[in-house]
């Protein structure tokens, strides 16, 4: 039993097929759970307010946005080195998935930072990674959509997904040297220096794992489109094949 | 690998066009901007070097869908690619070439538009320098993005949407650098960082470009 069996399409969808039900069912607990705990039974801050609790929305999907694009390296790795299709389908699936936690996190942020800071935006260094980091989802599915030979597709996105992860990590970087920004520091590190207090750190557990969650299911449920869509497109194509024989 | 670099200069040279083109795109840019941000020259200076590396961005850009597209369409990529040659090399090569052809140039007229924008009198070394180091990534950086559009019909403006999100480092440290030489600040760092990544570029990007293009190939 390795994990590698799973890269056998047909062993995939039996398992994901199981899985799926019970991963949905959790992580709408979670979510449910969390969201419920952080919005209706948290104290407001005493400096932020009620405007403190948008954290539970923001912080996991920023987070969740960049284990998207680690998810999807490590698949694309896995796709150029043994060429498992379910691989290269998965990162496709994530992509999608990724670019939208982007989004939430740059929008609730936006959200949060117009009481806070007094304005929707200001180039700060994580604000800005955050941007650039939605340009690389964006040039990855747009590769994808552009090219029309599957395996083709999956070897360019790869190699795009590793380069641009080198290059996503550097400008992580120099925007850092760029500009010193308004946003906090990390608050949730495990040495918990200057974390949030339990009272919300708890639920913003609990968020996040709902989070990590959903990212699986959707990433799941996304995969075995792609691999349905590719059934079904290899069928079409045999058929096609096989009338011209007979005709 | 020297006879394709000569063969690609010499091309580039004769077929008109492509060589000046992405030059006076450059100094389209740094006449554009003033009419739109207006002439006071202290608003000018401060954005000089920004507008001028900016500038080089799109400058590079506009003739990289014509780094591999022509000799794919001939096929003489595919020749190529079954040479001895190592791929690598000739990724390598093409991106020498296109540096020639439009980021040297473009490094040499660079202070006229210094001028234009009044950049501060001593920003001028430190543009030269930072554009003479900045520019080679950007060609071997466009060359990858090149290489994965290269089988594509219209990849034109997929390539924009490939390259300039990786120019963004780039872009950062080489305008740092000027922006900072113009203070008269410390420039150490952006400088180190800039020729880092340039040496980065050429060292790690031939292989994954020679993959991209090879996957294009088959």
């Amino acid at each position: 039993m390795s994990i590698w069996e799973y890269a056998n399409p047909k062993k995939f969808m039996e398992t994901s097929a199981l899985a799926l039900p019970w991963l949905t069912g959790l992580s709408a607990a979670l979510l449910g759970a969390g969201l419920f705990w952080g919005y209706f039974l948290t104290p407001d801050a005493a400096k932020f307010g009620s405007t403190v609790k948008i954290i539970y929305l923001h912080v996991p999907s920023a987070m969740m946005s960049i284990s998207a694009w680690m998810m999807m390296l490590v698949a694309s790795l896995i796709w150029l080195i043994r060429r498992h299709h379910v691989s290269a389908l998965a990162a496709k699936a994530a992509a999608p998935v990724g670019l939208t936690f982007t989004l939430i996190g740059l929008v609730t942020g936006a959200i949060w930072g117009q009481p806070m800071w007094g304005t929707w935006w200001a180039w700060d260094p994580r604000l800005t990674s955050f941007l650039i980091l939605t340009l690389f989802y964006f040039g990855y599915i747009a590769l994808w959509q552009a090219i029309e030979d599957p395996d083709t597709a999956a070897d360019l996105t790869s190699v795009l997904c590793i380069v641009g992860s080198v290059f996503a990590f550097l400008s992580r970087y120099a925007v850092l040297f760029w500009n010193q920004g308004l946003h906090q520091g990390a608050s949730l590190s495990l040495d918990k220096q200057e974390n949030v207090s339990d009272v919300y750190w708890f639920p913003l557990l609990v968020c996040i794992a709902g989070f990590v969650l959903l990212f699986v299911t959707l990433v799941l449920l996304r995969t075995r489109t792609e691999i349905r869509a590719r059934r079904m497109a290899a069928l079409l194509s045999r058929e096609r094949s096989g009338g011209e024989r007979l005709a | 690998m020297r006879a394709l670099l000569l063969r690609d200069l010499r091309l580039a040279f004769r077929a008109g066009g492509g060589f000046g083109l992405s030059l006076a795109f450059f100094l389209m840019v740094a006449v554009i901007v003033p009419l739109g941000v207006g002439p006071a020259p202290a608003t000018l200076a401060l954005i000089a070097a920004g507008v001028l590396w900016v500038g080089a961005l799109l400058a590079a850009l506009l003739s990289l869908d014509r780094l591999f597209a022509l000799d794919f369409e001939d096929g003489s990529l595919d020749l190529l690619a079954t040479s001895p040659l190592p791929m690598g090399g000739v990724v390598a090569v093409k991106a020498l070439a296109h540096w020639l052809t439009t980021g040297l140039p473009l490094v040499a007229v660079s202070p006229v538009l210094g001028l234009l924008l009044n950049l501060p009198r001593e920003g001028y070394v430190w543009l030269l320098v930072s554009l003479a180091i900045g520019t080679p990534a950007l060609s071997m950086i466009g060359a990858f993005g090149a290489s994965l559009t290269v089988g594509l019909k219209r990849g034109g403006l997929l390539l924009g949407l490939l390259v300039l999100p990786l120019y963004i480092p780039t872009l950062i440290f080489g305008a740092e650098v000027v922006k900072a030489g113009a203070m008269g600040a410390e420039i150490g760092t952006p400088l180190a960082a800039l020729a880092a990544i340039t040496a980065g570029a050429w060292a790690g990007l031939p292989l994954a470009a020679s993959m991209a293009i090879r996957a294009n190939l088959k």
